[in-house]
């Protein structure tokens, strides 16, 4: 257990799976059915260094929150094992396991002034009056509200509330965090200003926080590793450059930022390239990521920013070159969203910069545009 | 508010506060026309009652109209001996003409109140006022002795006048000796002081019972899933859809010594056949049966209250080191104190004005003071004791309430 | 023709030997009207009904609504009269509530030899009336009676009890007793077990060593005592075996004994005897004279006893009295007025509990709360 609440060298936090040694949390084979017909959660395994910040990502009812509830023992595994620190927790009740948590609508003590909802975890471990103001008064300082001891929940705002119940999760000094939405009643500012509070704290700690969140800016800014659930299982573990880069299924690629997709079915494997005949007609050169052999049918991924316009006198060659029509512009300020039809795709986005050197178009109108294959993934179907 | 120099007007010129002011008017004209009715309703069922009520509790007009010359008479009277001639004659005139109206009635009644023997007196002598002759001393002190007794005047004299706090003083076992002060009544008359404290502990009690036994119903029903709270939910309803009398004697039929309960506890072998327990017509029986009966009034303010409480206040709770129980005790249950209150007052005071279920299994030792309302209603046909007993209970009842009101608040109650 | 006049004429004409016909030609010119009458309910209101409505319906037609509000007779008078609309036509009540009525002028003063029909032999109603059934504003029906009854059962059948002195031996007649919750009667039977004489017993109750003495008996079967209120509760506590003893009127139980075979029996002894009968509410005596007149002959009043075991309140009756309409039992025996029963009878003193009820009530309950 850290000893204090002063700043801890934060353990630097890489893309992979954590070690099996070194891991601070595990998830082995948990399934969670409610009604004995379906399973919530299927084959969750999930492995958690000590310092790190894992999200879990998904959309609502992807089984995301019933792991994190089954961490913090308010719900039993059907099946499969959670360890903590290496001990099996499943006989533990919530209250012995000593994990702090931070729930969607804050769960702040609506009787109890925000000194005494943060005394309270300090007073069922019986520690002393002098320690309890001493760790409480810490606690308001580090979320930066001193003077509002003395205040009820219901007087303070949205955000503040959101700091009180962040300082309660961690005033008795927690090894990990759980946070159950903790943004999602925050209106947009505010959450990336709490966003911003949270990782500082998370670094100044170097506590280990486990975060559920449906909103995948949040989790592409604030996390280590990323999960992405859907459907009770999870698509992919990875670091969130490796998500957004490299999605490893159609669902990664779809959920985790913005993607162009293009149907079709391997035609012929080229070395590291493969070729796919969409069902327009046209023909792809493309990065087998999650494809069967010649004939199976694929989804093609391709972020709008990794497409390009050509002029006539392109100096760059793309192994994919097509014609496009534009279908539609849309200015954004610092860029103009462009919405064409190519390859039988009439929603295919195009983002370019508002810069010098690209020439304004319009509805109507044909350019040219091409991607390397090595931007084009080929998922599963 | 600060006065701006020139006034805010609407487009055409008239001053804004005139124009809100009018507009306003004209909604709260609307409001109160929707809730005339009501109103109306209310005056006539609910304050003119009470009033009438209140007005009879210190009523006493049967002396000085029905013997108007008798109270005149004894004005300049010493208190010391029995008055003389003129008054004996004036009371003569003024019984001879009520006999002729036909009602001497109340006044006998009024009188034998306060002095047994006085309705006979009055009766008696009113019938012989025929052939009655003076002097009339004589001839009054021969038709009945209380006539010839000190206190029988002093008692004319005090209940002349149009008020009197006679029934509040009874009301609380006190009573007015010939001299005008207050004593206790004799031991052996003492009645309503100590149905007063029944009425009120038995009714605490019951509270009790049904915050005990409703509040783990009230947290099932707010934390079940919807499809089984609400089969609970109805099964609390249920007894709202049975008539009151069939609940109570329901609570005969198990109670009683040849009752349900009882036979089977027999069968058993727990108790002895000639051991049965006594459970009904006493306070056991009116306990048991005001407790089922009031349970909906404690589970539904509790139920609406715990619905609002979310289930992460526990789960904070438990996951900030608490056990259940200090969890329990800490953070849920304050969070329902307001349903508690609520519930209480609620119960409490309709508790106490129950008064057909202590009548009926309430036997001899489970009477509340409600019973001798109706029974001066009915049978004593006392109204101003009763009036008087009933404007303690409703003066208990709003202080209660204003006492809930200081510490809970009233706008903190819902119910359901 | 004004109704007084039709009357006389029947009086003058002879027919009050009660011919059903002549009186029916009487009243033909008599509008059919409901007359509303409060009563007392129960097997009380059956036998009134048979004796009384069913016959006087058929005759002319009215409609007869039996309301059983008797139990608070005064209390519904006084309301009907403080609102100005009294409904009532006609009611059944105590002599003691009649005269507190009469006194609030509640109800109609009567005149009974100008009102009543004569006695078949011609006696006139105020020499045919027993003593004390013709008050002020009232006309008694019925002498009925406050008696203890027992469960024969309960008892050896060499030692059944027969006096009030046993009700309160709780040695040799063991078991719970069920009286009325109330200090009549209780009071002056508690007097007459503890030794004194019948005729002193309410001069007794005057003096508070008497009132004293009459609790102090009663102390000593307090812990016995099961205390009812409603006339249907002994007989069920008797037939439940609840109770070895019980107070009732004597109606209650001679219809448990006859028409459900309990095996139950009377102590005729201190019984406490009173009357009961009509009273009209103030403005309704032209309403009802013609029905009062019918209700109240002597053969009527005896036809009353074929349906329920109290006497006739007319001396004329007595000798008509017949047999139980439903078993044919000889009725006569079981009449509080039948000699052998009456000889230690009480007659309950209504002006004595008219000034001593509010406190000696009071009292009692004092008593039983204790």
């Amino acid at each position: 257990m850290t000893d204090t609440l002063e700043a801890q060298s934060a353990t630097p936090a890489g893309a992979g799976q954590a070690g099996v040694d070194d891991a601070f949390a595990r998830f082995t084979n948990v399934q969670k059915s409610y009604d004995g017909v379906e399973l919530v959660v299927k084959d969750f395994n999930l492995d958690i260094r000590k310092g790190e910040f894992v999200t879990l990502l998904g959309p609502s009812g992807s089984g995301k929150t019933t792991c994190l509830m089954m961490m913090a023992g308010f719900e039993t595994p059907t099946h499969g094992e959670i360890l903590l620190k290496g001990e099996p927790i499943s006989g533990l009740p919530p209250h012995k396991r000593g994990i702090g948590m931070v729930f969607q609508n804050y769960a702040l003590f609506p009787h109890m002034t925000v000194a005494e909802n943060l005394a309270f975890p300090l007073e069922v471990r019986h520690l002393s009056k002098a320690q309890i103001k001493e760790k409480v008064a810490r606690a308001l300082a580090m979320v930066r509200l001193e003077e509002f001891g003395d205040r009820r929940p219901a007087q303070l705002s949205g955000g503040q509330q959101q700091r009180v119940a962040l300082a309660r999760a961690l005033v008795f000094e927690p090894e990990l965090v759980l946070m159950d939405e903790p943004l999602g009643a925050l209106d947009k500012n505010l959450r990336e200003e709490m966003q911003y509070e949270i990782k500082r704290i998370h670094a100044s700690l170097g506590v280990t926080m486990i975060y559920v969140t449906h909103d995948q800016t949040e989790a592409l800014t604030m996390s280590d590793r990323i999960a992405v659930f859907n459907d009770g299982v999870v698509q992919q573990l990875a670091s969130p450059d490796e998500l957004y880069e490299r999605p490893e299924n159609a669902f990664v690629a779809y959920f985790i930022g913005e993607n162009n997709r293009l149907l079709g079915e391997v035609s012929e494997r080229l070395g590291d390239d493969c070729r796919v005949q969409l069902d327009s007609g046209d023909t792809v050169i493309a990065k087998p990521v999650a494809v069967g052999g010649v004939g199976s049918r694929t989804t093609l991924s391709l972020r709008p920013e990794r497409v390009s316009i050509l002029r006539g006198d392109a100096a760059e060659q793309f192994d994919n070159q097509f014609t496009a029509t534009v279908q539609e512009v849309i200015y954004l300020g610092d860029h103009l969203r462009t919405r064409v039809s190519v390859c039988g795709n009439e929603d295919f986005i195009l983002k370019t910069p508002n810069a010098q050197g690209f020439g304004v178009m319009r509805p109507g109108q044909q350019i040219q545009v091409g991607w390397s294959s090595a931007d084009c993934r080929a998922l599963d179907a | 508010m600060s006065d701006s120099a020139a006034p805010l007007t609407t487009a055409d010129g008239v001053p804004l506060k005139v124009s809100l002011r009018r507009a306003v008017r004209r909604s709260k004209f609307k409001a109160l026309l929707l809730v005339s009715p009501l109103l109306l309703f209310l005056g006539i069922a609910f304050v003119i009652p009470i009033f009438e009520m209140l007005s009879r509790s210190v009523a006493n007009p049967e002396v000085s109209t029905s013997l108007p010359r008798t109270v005149a008479a004894l004005e300049n009277w010493d208190r010391q001996a029995l008055p003389d001639e003129p008054v004996f004659e004036a009371l003569v005139e003024d019984l001879r003409e009520g006999q002729a109206a036909r009602n001497l009635g109340l006044l006998a009644s009024r009188l034998n109140y306060e002095r047994s023997g006085m309705r006979s007196a009055i009766n008696r002598t009113a019938r012989g006022l025929g052939s009655m002759e003076p002097p009339y001393r004589e001839a009054m002190l021969d038709a009945h002795a209380r006539w010839g007794e000190l206190d029988t005047w002093k008692l004319i004299e005090r209940e002349s006048s149009p008020y009197t706090m006679t029934y509040y003083l009874s009301a609380l076992d006190r009573h007015l000796t010939p001299d005008g002060e207050i004593t206790m009544a004799p031991d052996n008359q003492q009645i309503h002081v100590s149905l007063f404290w029944r009425t009120f502990w038995m009714s605490g009690l019951i509270t009790l019972m049904t915050l005990l036994l409703g509040y783990p119903i009230a947290f099932l029903l707010a934390n079940l899933p919807l499809r089984h709270s609400n089969l609970l939910m109805i099964l609390v309803l249920l007894p709202f859809w049975t008539s009151l009398l069939v609940r109570t004697t329901t609570w005969i039929a198990i109670l009683q010594s040849q009752g349900v309960l009882n036979d089977m506890m027999v069968f058993l072998g727990v108790i002895a056949d000639e051991a049965r327990w006594q459970m009904i017509h006493n306070k056991i029986g009116t306990v048991v049966a005001m407790t089922h009966i009031l349970l909906p009034f404690m589970i539904l303010p509790l139920y609406s209250v715990m619905k609002t409480i979310p289930p992460s206040y526990m789960r904070a709770a438990r996951s900030l080191g608490g056990r259940p129980f200090l969890c329990f005790r800490r953070v849920y249950f304050p969070l329902t104190i307001p349903g508690i209150a609520a519930g209480g007052i609620l119960v409490f005071i309709l508790s106490i004005g129950y008064y057909i279920t202590p009548a009926l299994v309430g036997g001899q030792s489970g009477r509340f003071i409600t019973n001798y309302i109706a029974y001066h209603m009915q049978t004593s046909l006392n109204w101003g004791l009763a009036a008087a007993i009933a404007s303690i209970l409703l003066f208990v009842v709003v202080v209660f309430y204003l006492v809930f009101n200081r510490l809970v608040g009233v706008d903190k109650v819902k119910l359901g | 023709m004004k109704p007084i006049t039709r009357n006389r004429a029947l009086k003058g004409a002879g027919i009050a030997v009660a011919g059903l016909s002549a009186l029916a030609v009487a009243v033909s010119a008599h509008a059919q009207q409901t007359l509303n009458i409060v009563s007392w309910g129960g097997a009380y209101s059956m036998s009134q009904e048979r004796a009384y409505h069913e016959p006087w319906m058929e005759m002319t037609g009215d409609e007869i609504v039996n309301i059983d509000r008797s139990a608070n007779a005064l209390a519904g008078l006084r309301s009907q009269s403080q609102a100005g609309n009294v409904t009532w036509d006609l009611v059944d009540m105590l002599p003691a509530d009649a005269m507190i009525a009469c006194a609030e002028g509640l109800i109609e003063p009567l005149d009974h030899d100008e009102l009543l029909a004569d006695a078949p032999d011609g006696t006139p109603p105020s020499e045919d009336f027993v003593d004390g059934a013709l008050g002020e504003c009232f006309v008694a029906s019925i002498v009925y009676s406050n008696i203890v009854g027992f469960n024969t059962e309960m008892f050896p059948e060499d030692g059944q009890p027969s006096t009030i002195e046993d009700v309160f031996d709780l040695e040799n007649y063991p078991g719970q007793r069920a009286l009325m919750r109330r200090p009549i009667n209780n009071l002056e039977w508690a007097l007459i077990a503890d030794g004194v004489d019948r005729d002193d017993v309410y001069d007794m109750l005057e003096t508070e060593e008497g009132i004293e003495r009459a609790f102090a008996k009663l102390d000593t079967i307090k812990d016995n005592v099961i205390w009812w209120e409603e006339g249907a509760q002994p007989p069920q506590l008797l037939a439940d075996r609840e109770v070895a003893f019980a107070s009732a009127y004597n109606g209650r139980i001679f219809d448990a004994m006859v028409s459900e075979n309990q095996p139950f029996d009377i102590i005729w002894d201190a019984q406490v005897f009173e009357l009961d009968g009509w009273v009209v509410p103030t403005g309704k005596l032209d309403k009802v004279r013609d029905y009062l007149y019918f209700a109240t002959d002597t053969q009527r009043l005896a036809d009353q006893a074929q349906y329920i075991s109290y006497g006739p309140a007319r001396l004329s009756s007595s000798d008509l009295v017949s047999t139980h309409a439903e078993t044919g039992i000889e009725m006569t025996p079981h009449m509080p007025t039948y000699e052998p029963n009456f000889a230690t009878a009480i007659q309950k003193d209504d002006e004595f509990w008219a000034d001593y009820l509010d406190e000696l009530s009071q009292r009692f309950d004092a008593w039983l709360a204790q």
